[in-house]
């Protein structure tokens, strides 16, 4: 059975003009700029870009005025834009060790060189509705104290000094991109990392936590959480030496995890690594949780069988526009698939009927 | 960097490399079909045909060999500005251009493998000359047959019995360029 | 040896203070410092992606992370002189703007540009370093120890 229908082309134009309406709103309030979005609303375009993959905030802004405030629909946009690219060249890794940190905290060091610095966060406020801000006109400023510049080295680097904790050990290898070969599994850490930087922050947020709930549990400390700016360098084959081609924002989370040792390595704290575009703290400390998780094995733990140390499954289910994408293709015409579904329950209830009959005769 | 290494690209590179692409992709659809393009200058020996394939086909993520004959200092450069492709052995390359006895042995080209027939070898072949005589062709994009000036037949044959496997190749000579896809037929006139 | 590898650090700091300005701050420097020289384009502006590697734990074997878009072009002045430009974001005449800085900062105009245009950017920028920095040091935390357990 095959039922080839065509059609729909006004009733589409029609509903996205009309799309186009309802995105615009209430035309006697004020329209919502680009800048607007990227200033106020700085927190969705850093998720936006972080999703998407791609660090530009002024087309996240967009991305989200275009969705109506639909992350995901701006990450897809983001994604498809970014398919357009040419792609330039990669950058060296990024030294976040040399960050201008804004923020930088640490659960087991409170006398980290460097200190202790809040920065901009919502950690201490009292999650009250602020009915001020109903109001408008506020330009809120804040306090200055003056501050000589100084180094904020890694406090993982403390404990790796005294070999208290797993040392990653630095390479130059090219690592694989998930954005150019197809996922194979098992994946390596850099593929992981990828996926979870780039995955959805409700997927890596329900993952982390449930570690932290027992299942595959690893007793993890924010070792460190840091935000701020670093620069991205690149070396530029005509001029035969490296550049800076821009900064971005980063968050970084290290976490250390408790770790009693196994047949293959001697007791000693071991790490997980979360590193994502923007002020996204709550994906970065996510994604340290996972990513320490998926480490089981090659840190010779045991797996017991927990969702968060099985790599295939939160791997590929991580991305929220391959989800959404599978998801909600469902809801499109299957008229064809279904019209067969459809005679074949006919049918089975037909014979179901007769053979009432019969048992009834 | 010599100054000239950085000249020779696409003056207007979406108008330039969109003819380009037509060009190529008309060419291997049709295989053994002359096309000219222009807008492309790489070092000599070089040729335009081959610069402006390199040029449209090829960036910082298609590994590029380039032959004994191509391989010079000031191709290095021009291949660093214009395409950013790395330069690798024959054996990693996804692209490679030389002369005819410079690319020789084949079989030092990747041909893919069954999961994936495209993780195979593209083939910029510089010629002396180019013209519709020679070689038979038949099979996919050819209603009957077509001839091509291949420097030989044999070898040709062997790579169509690897399909979906196999190396894909271009002839370039001067501001012309044909194709011949692993999937064409070859037999000698 | 020496000379040629203080050219390429003053460079790459030019450059990257470039690569890092504000598109509308280096367009308003340049209106106001000189005429802007004629040039052939070896590069049109042309917009494209980055992929940013990151490090496993900060220091260990890298990953990629995600692109950045960034738009590049190279150009050479009618003296000869040749001009890059790496920037930051998909903005085209910035890219032009810094490409033509990174010319005419080889020749004789450089002191001249230096001052009326990258000294202003770098000033600029380390004020806003400076301040962000005040702010992040007001929010640093001073511990008083309450009590120490371990009688």
């Amino acid at each position: 059975m095959y039922v080839a229908v065509k059609g729909g082309e006004r009733a589409i134009d029609n509903a996205h003009e009309w799309l186009a309406e309802e995105r615009r709103g209430d035309p006697a309030v004020p329209e919502l700029s680009v800048t607007q979005i990227r200033e106020q609303m700085k927190l969705a375009v850093n998720r936006v870009m972080a999703e998407g993959s791609l660090y530009d905030p002024d087309l996240a802004a967009l991305a989200i005025k275009q969705s109506r405030g639909d992350l995901i629909e701006a990450i897809f946009l983001i994604r498809a834009y970014r398919t357009t690219l040419p792609r330039i060249g990669h950058s060296e890794p990024v030294d976040t060790g040399a960050m201008i940190c804004d923020r930088r905290v640490s659960a087991t060091f409170k006398d980290a060189p460097g200190g202790q610095v809040l920065g901009p966060t919502f950690d201490y406020t009292h999650r009250l509705l602020d009915f001020k801000l109903a109001a408008e006109g506020e330009t809120p400023r804040a306090q200055e104290v003056d501050a000589e510049r100084k180094e904020t080295p890694r406090i993982t680097e403390f404990l790796n000094r005294d070999g208290l904790i797993q040392e990653e050990t630095p390479s130059d290898e090219t690592p694989p991109d998930m954005t150019r070969a197809p996922m194979e599994y098992p994946a390596n850490r850099a593929l992981r990392l990828q996926a979870l930087t780039r995955g959805d922050e409700g997927f890596v947020l329900g993952m982390a936590y449930s570690t932290q709930r027992g299942y595959g549990r690893n007793h993890p400390f924010v070792g460190e959480l840091r935000i701020g700016k670093v620069p991205v360098e690149m070396e530029i084959a005509e001029l035969g030496f490296s550049v800076e081609i821009g900064e971005i924002d980063l968050t970084e989370c290290e976490t250390v995890n408790q770790f009693a040792g196994s047949k293959t390595e001697p007791p000693q704290f071991t790490r997980g690594y979360g590193l994502v575009f923007g002020q996204t703290e709550r994906k970065a400390i996510s994604m340290a949780l996972v990513d320490r998780s998926l480490r089981w094995e090659e840190l010779g733990e045991d797996n017991v069988g927990a969702p968060a140390q099985d790599e295939e499954f939160v791997l590929s289910h991580s991305d929220n526009i391959q989800a959404t994408g599978f998801l909600e293709h469902i809801k499109l015409p299957h008229y064809v698939d279904f019209q067969s579904e459809l005679e074949l329950v006919r049918r089975m209830r037909a014979e179901a009927q007769a053979s009432y009959k019969e048992a009834a005769e | 960097m010599q100054t000239e290494a950085l000249t020779g690209g696409f003056a207007n590179p979406p108008i330039d490399s969109a003819a380009g692409f037509r060009a190529a992709l008309n060419a291997m659809a049709r295989p053994g079909k002359i096309e000219t393009v222009s807008g492309g200058t790489a070092p000599a020996p070089v040729s335009a045909a081959a610069a402006v394939l390199l040029l449209t086909l090829c960036d910082a993520e298609t590994p590029l060999y380039l032959a004994p004959g191509v391989d010079s200092p000031a191709m290095r450069d021009w291949g660093a500005f214009h395409i950013g492709a790395p330069l690798v052995k024959a054996e990693e390359a996804q692209f490679a251009l030389g002369d005819w006895a410079a690319l020789s042995p084949l079989e030092r080209f990747r041909i893919g493998n069954a999961e994936y027939p495209d993780r195979s070898a593209t083939l910029i072949v510089e010629m002396p000359d180019l013209s519709n005589n020679g070689a038979i062709l038949s099979g996919p994009g050819i209603e009957t047959t077509a001839q091509l000036s291949l420097p030989e037949v044999e070898i040709f044959r062997a790579n169509r019995a690897l399909f979906p496997l196999g190396l894909d190749f271009y002839f370039c000579a001067g501001e012309r360029l044909a194709a011949l896809p692993r999937s064409t037929k070859v037999e000698a006139a | 040896m020496a000379k040629a590898e203080q050219e390429k650090t003053e460079r790459q700091a030019w450059m990257g203070l470039l690569a890092k300005s504000s598109p509308a701050r280096l367009a308003a420097l340049m209106d106001k410092a000189s005429d802007v020289p004629d040039f052939t384009w070896l590069r049109v502006p042309e917009a494209g992606g980055v992929m940013v590697r990151g490090r496993m734990g900060g220091t260990g074997a890298p990953f990629n992370l995600g692109e950045m878009t960034v738009t590049r072009c190279a150009l050479r002045l009618e003296s000869g002189e040749v001009g890059h430009a790496y920037v930051q974001g998909r903005d085209k005449a910035h890219a032009q703007r810094a490409a033509l800085v990174d010319a005419m900062m080889q020749t004789d105009r450089a002191s001249d540009l230096r001052a009326s245009v990258l000294d202003p950017l770098e000033a600029e920028r380390e004020a806003q370093i400076a301040t962000r920095a005040a702010k992040a040091a007001a929010t640093k935390v001073d511990f008083f120890t309450m009590v120490r357990g371990e009688d």
